[in-house]
């Protein structure tokens, strides 16, 4: 059984509640970071803990956190990204609805450590009652001064607001977030300057993912050396994975990334196989952004190694035979489903959500998703696979935010993997309304060259 | 002339004071989410400049941002509005069962609403639950695992809700 750093506590009855919560040991860090360390020495834990982002870009948390810009004079601001939108991820929501303390104690230890004084939770319109679980821990922690004016004596003050967006994937970009934050289209700005400088209301700001602030917790309580001894390499600590598509228990769970893809997806501890006995076919395992890679490159690397479920090995052979650990969304994809109408979804979604400031983006976008609607209606050419491959080249680093590459990559994948699949749709227009191509050869033993 | 009640306002207000001297226009989506709820599910134009006014804000700011989230409806809907996710992982659950069976109960089509001014039947992207796929918003909550029996479960009570709500 792996160690749980984060949802350990999750199925205590009531640890919604602060009584609970304190009861089971919440809210130590926030004490011993309050009363016995500056906000540097915080930084520094986290430093040293080797926390990467959990957002999806996997950034050193860190060191993020040493860029801010301090001015004499100028407020500087936290602000938690709650806006889950990625397909395939809800391990936010999860950690937000069962642990809403987790959330605040992290968020008030990182407030410190960043000299925020009013930290903003960003949450997306969708998670509706999840705000009013978030109001009500944190009208909790204020009424036992863990929040709120002059915490627990430390002379600090603090207060969380949550706000809530109104259904807009690109708000989870950094900067997006931070235009809807301050009441405007969710459009991202040109970097630099970047948020730690020019942020929130043009103060330096940083912004942090749910899972990365909850992380704090523990790196504090037990030190950021401990926390990097769990995991591997540049994978330190523990992961939460949203496992959902064709498996037997989708859920969130909690890795220490030593594990392979194979244990993760076969273990009754964690996904519990693949229902009906039908075989697997493919997986995205990062989020619907990183590439889909079908069964053989996904249980194995192309060097023929067992492929294990952290950041490194995860992308290991790069975009051509690897992928990316991303936002930890693990969508996985049995023997009957169909890469071709996937793709189509995927696509619809990035056109949807394209706030259009970028031309490669935003047009590009929906001719794939036209071209994608095409080939899944039979009535796709096959010079069309060539098309969406050159189509989603030139959005790839085009555009001013991550969003453009978001909607290329899968494209680009989905061609790389199952071209195949691709064609025969398109030459047998008939049969393909009728049946799926199935599993094909995407399980079959990889060539590894001696 | 609409107006948001006495309760609304002082929530308007509470939501106003989390934001900086002149940062008001933070409140804005905030804001529009009261409006929305307050005045029939939708967003007027009469709605938006009311919102305009509470914030000093020129009305285009509030349409350009009112026009670009997704949650907000510029059009009248019905009393419940089904929205059915149909991305990827819900894709590969059945959702798309789920949306024909939908239409079929209701006979309307995707963004229509039944005659008696009870349904919508809108379609989204990802509402961030995958692994409890197929699954639906229906006002604050998500109603998840849809199945063909539970969503005739959810218009029944829904039928039930209006009729003991008229």
């Amino acid at each position: 059984m792996a160690r749980k750093l984060l949802l350990e506590k999750a199925h205590v009855e009531g640890i919604r509640f602060f009584d609970v919560y304190r009861r089971e040991g919440g809210y130590r860090s926030l004490e011993k970071a309050l009363k016995t360390m500056t906000p540097d020495e915080v930084t520094e834990e986290v430093k040293k803990s080797g926390l990467r982002g959990r957002g999806g870009a996997g950034f050193p948390a860190g060191m993020k956190w040493s860029f801010l810009a301090k001015p004499e004079g100028v407020p500087r601001h936290l602000v938690c990204n709650a806006d889950e939108s990625e397909p395939g991820t809800f391990k936010d929501r999860y950690l937000m609805e069962f642990l809403p303390h987790l959330l605040i104690e992290g968020l008030v230890v990182s407030s410190y450590a960043l000299g925020s004084h009013d930290t903003y939770i960003y949450i997306r319109g969708e998670y509706a009652w999840i705000v009013d679980i978030l109001e009500q821990a944190i009208a909790e922690a204020k009424q036992h001064n863990f929040l709120g004016k002059n915490i627990l004596g430390s002379g600090f003050n603090c207060e969380i607001h949550v706000q809530r967006g109104a259904g807009a994937y690109i708000c989870g970009e950094e900067t997006a977030l931070l235009e809807s934050l301050e009441g405007k289209r969710g459009n991202p700005r040109i970097k630099p300057p970047f948020p730690a400088v020019k942020g929130l209301w043009d103060r330096p700001t940083v912004v942090n993912n749910v899972e990365t602030l909850a992380a704090v917790v523990p790196i504090i309580n037990d030190g950021g050396e401990e926390y990097a001894k769990i995991g591997v390499g540049k994978s330190t600590g523990t992961k939460l994975i949203s496992a959902c598509g064709n498996i037997n228990k989708p859920g969130v769970y909690e890795i220490d990334m030593t594990i392979s893809v194979e244990e993760f997806i076969y273990s009754d501890e964690y996904c519990g196989g693949i229902p009906n006995g039908k075989k697997l076919k493919a997986c995205i395992p990062g989020g619907s952004s990183v590439p889909i890679l079908p069964a053989n490159l996904l249980l194995k690397t192309a060097k023929g190694d067992a492929r294990m479920m952290n950041y490194e090995s995860l992308a290991d052979g790069g975009f051509a035979t690897g992928s990316m650990m991303g936002s930890g969304g693990f969508i996985v994809f049995d023997e009957d489903q169909c890469i071709v109408r996937h793709t189509l979804t995927l696509e619809r979604f990035y056109r949807h959500e394209s706030c259009g400031q970028c031309s490669p983006c935003r047009e590009g976008t929906g001719w794939m998703e036209k071209i994608l609607h095409n080939i899944e209606y039979g009535k796709g050419k096959i010079t069309d696979i060539d098309l969406l491959w050159d189509i989603q080249r030139k959005i790839e680093g085009n555009t001013i935010c991550p969003l453009g590459d978001a909607a290329a990559w899968p494209m680009a994948a989905a061609i790389r993997h199952f071209r195949d699949e691709f064609e025969w749709h398109i030459l047998n227009p008939e049969e393909s309304q009728r049946r799926n191509y199935g599993l094909a050869h995407y399980a079959d033993p990889i060539y590894v060259p001696a | 002339m609409i107006q948001f009640s006495e309760a609304t306002l002082k929530e308007a207000d509470r939501i106003i004071a989390r934001y900086p001297e002149g940062k008001q226009k933070s409140a804005l989506i905030p804001l529009l989410h009261l409006a929305q709820d307050e005045f029939g599910g939708w967003l007027s134009p009469e709605a938006m400049d009311y919102v305009a006014k509470i914030l000093q804000l020129k009305p285009i700011e509030v349409y350009e941002v009112a026009t670009f989230y997704s949650m907000f409806n510029l059009k009248p809907v019905g009393r419940y509005v089904f929205e059915v996710c149909q991305t990827g992982p819900c894709m590969l659950n059945g959702s798309d069962n789920i949306i024909d069976y939908i239409k079929e109960r209701l006979s309307i089509g995707v963004g229509e609403t039944t005659r008696d001014g009870l349904f919508t039947l809108k379609t989204v992207e990802c509402l961030g639950a995958c692994g409890y796929a197929p699954l639906m918003q229906l006002g604050k909550h998500y109603r998840e695992h849809l199945t063909k029996e539970k969503v005739d479960k959810i218009i029944e009570e829904c039928k039930a809700n209006a009729a003991l709500n008229n």
